[in-house]
């Protein structure tokens, strides 16, 4: 335990302390384990595919992603259109790529905002002993909400007034993005929260508080570093979670609309015409499929690297 | 013990008249009317009177209450009365909470659905556990084998596919290419069981929605082994058991696992109400009308009371599911209920 800090604290505050062996920064370290974790270095490599393909494949792909075709309907894949085309004759390839970019902004969003209240929650109720009885049993009940049914209920009720008044894309991104992040932070919350208890009574915190530290800079500069790799764990997680989340609400409907083409929602759109182009169904879902089994591996690679009992090896 | 059981079971009382607060107040804000399928020509005043009766313009605390009243002694005591064949107080004129929509009792319904959700699910959570536990102690032991590498990563991909993909996908193989098993599962067939082909024909049926499902529930519960049992194989007891000459089977059954289990036991105890909640998903694809199906209807018709209730349900087995996790966990590990 003592080892992670110092190593942390190392890159933090005070970049390379000289060592007795070689100067290895905890970065540094960190990524030669994690190169290690083959499954972790393969998922790095299709999850950077995934996300180049999406921010600049529309740009490159010549089809428009909504444009219709009614000559040009149901086709299969060709060397024009790549996965063939829908039952309106847009290019399936085309509307995958720019469905894509929701579909992981989606995620992403999402992900920053559960990490954001997650590591809140968990860092005032470690570090505040006053208030962690009444955080941990609020996060106790979020934990004993039922989720799914929840979240079905919540967008029926907000989505018409929020598409009024923010637009249709701009409102149901804040709404789904906020949802799934306000449901998803309990995890991080009590991983945090065990970090900070234990980090709190550390010989470092002690002396920051000796030498008149402001609570705000100790939790800021001694603190939140130390619970850096628990926090990217679950970064990777929350990134995974809030991407099957969003497919399964456009896959029942609840999501985007319908012009709206995130994975999820292709997904739903093709089922019905699954005899006559598969592509419209296999293409999504397995983008969905690729990027969560990647970004998971990571996740195990960076739970690994992180971890100082097998990084020591 | 009996305290810790004590405290447990008073701490989820709260917590579930909290959780019944919250999803009866965000369905409050629902724009859902019992009137709006009535015919237009009827006059505003009598609407008004059909509001007033169902209690629409009570104030918000006082509807609550009313719910609660219904949830929790009316619902219960006629189930009570329905299974028993007993009659306790006024059961004849006793209110129920009525859909909306069907203008029948919402538990009814909730009970002629629940067969077809548990025959798919409780199946599919059956095999799952049946298949995940050896997976995962067979891969811990023998780690980094090619079984464990093929194990984590067939799990890892169970538990990364979405469901509804995996369903899609063998709905296209298996009934579009292959034409052996019916695209989706036909919740009203009654099943013959002196016929060989009716058995065989529900058996077909089923094959794909359980096996789908089985492969999501083995992927979370067979890593979640795996990982336990690797905490306890490298502990000093291991060695002691093995130091004094016990055979390994005995090692590994009597001692690795029966200090791995502890928390396996308690997320599958925890899994158990996800059951209901993967059924939303998995009975869209393959579309079952199960509870799942249910809700989504509910939700698509405004049909407030049905969602309070199905929802309320899943809270409740939630709570309740929480609270026997808790208490095995005291059971099986004796450290948990000093604490």
């Amino acid at each position: 335990m003592a080892t992670t800090q110092e190593r942390t604290q190392e890159v933090t505050a005070a970049p390379a302390g000289p060592e007795k062996q070689k100067h290895r920064s905890l970065k540094q370290d960190v990524w030669r384990q994690f190169k290690r974790h083959k499954g972790a270095i393969v998922g790095l490599v299709v999850l950077t595919i995934i996300v180049l393909a999406t921010v600049f494949g529309p740009f490159v792909y010549p089809h428009d992603p909504f444009e219709i075709d009614p000559t040009n309907t149901n086709q299969p894949p060709s060397s024009e259109h790549v996965f063939g085309t829908d039952n309106v004759g847009r290019d399936v390839l085309a509307r995958v790529l720019i469905g894509g970019r929701i579909s992981l902004s989606v995620g992403f969003a999402a992900m920053i905002f559960g990490l954001f209240i997650g590591t809140a929650v968990g860092i005032i109720s470690g570090f505040f002993k006053r208030l962690d009885a009444p955080l941990m049993r609020t996060t106790d009940l979020f934990l004993a909400l039922p989720i799914l049914p929840l979240l079905l209920v919540v967008i029926m009720l907000f989505r018409e007034p929020l598409k009024d008044a923010l637009g249709p894309e701009l409102g149901i991104f804040i709404l789904v993005v906020s949802i799934i992040g306000l449901t998803s932070w309990m995890q991080t919350a009590r991983i945090v929260r065990g970090d900070v208890l234990a980090i709190k009574e550390e010989e470092f915190v002690l002396a920051a508080h000796a030498v008149g530290t402001k609570k705000r800079n100790v939790i800021m500069r001694h603190i939140l570093p130390n619970t850096l790799s628990p926090v990217m764990v679950s970064a990777a997680l929350g990134i995974a979670a809030a991407i099957l989340t969003e497919s399964a609400l456009s896959f029942l409907g609840l999501g985007f609309p319908a012009d709206f083409p995130t994975w999820g929602r292709l997904v739903q759109d093709g089922r019905n015409h699954l005899q006559i182009n598969p592509m419209w169904v296999v293409a999504p879902g397995a983008l969905i499929s690729l990027t969560v089994l990647s970004v998971n591996f990571i996740g195990d690679g960076l739970r690994d690297a992180l971890d100082p009992k097998l990084r020591s090896r | 013990m009996g305290t810790y059981v004590l405290r447990r079971t008073l701490f989820a009382i709260p917590t579930l008249i909290i959780i019944s607060l919250i999803i009866f107040a965000i369905l409050d804000l629902a724009p859902g009317d019992p009137t709006n399928q009535l015919p237009l020509t009827l006059p505003d005043e009598v609407k008004e009177r059909i509001r007033e009766a169902l209690g629409v313009n009570d104030p918000f605390l006082v509807k609550w209450l009313k719910w609660m009243r219904l949830m929790f002694i009316n619902e219960p005591l006629n189930l009570i009365d329905s299974i028993f064949g007993t009659c306790i107080g006024d059961c004849e004129n006793r209110d129920r909470i009525i859909s909306w929509s069907s203008r029948a009792p919402a538990v009814d319904i909730i009970y002629q659905r629940l067969p077809q959700t548990l025959w798919v699910l409780g199946l599919a959570f059956i095999l799952g556990t049946l298949i995940a536990i050896p997976v995962g102690v067979i891969s811990a032991y023998k780690q980094y084998s090619a079984f464990d590498n093929i194990g984590t990563f067939v799990t890892m991909i169970g538990f990364s596919v979405p469901t509804f993909f995996t369903g899609l996908i063998c709905i296209l193989v298996f009934s579009v290419w292959l034409g052996w098993f019916p695209s989706f599962y036909d919740g009203s067939y009654v099943v013959d069981w002196s016929s060989w082909e009716s058995i065989w024909f529900q058996i077909k049926q089923m094959i794909m929605p359980v096996a789908v499902l089985t492969l999501f529930n083995t992927a979370a519960l067979s890593r979640f082994t795996r990982a336990s049992m690797l905490d306890n194989l490298n502990e000093d007891y291991v060695r002691t058991a093995r130091s004094k000459g016990l055979r390994e089977n005995k090692v590994i059954t009597k001692h690795v696992m029966r200090n791995s289990m502890i928390p396996v036991v308690t997320l599958i105890a925890l899994s158990i109400p996800g059951i209901f909640a993967g059924a939303i998903i998995t009975e869209q694809i393959f579309r079952v009308n199960g509870l799942g199906a249910l809700l989504i209807t509910a939700i698509g018709q405004g049909d407030v009371p049905m969602v309070q209730t199905l929802t309320f349900i899943f809270a409740f087995l939630i709570v309740v599911f929480n609270l026997v996790a808790d208490v095995t966990y005291g059971l099986l590990d004796p450290r948990i209920r000093y604490d």
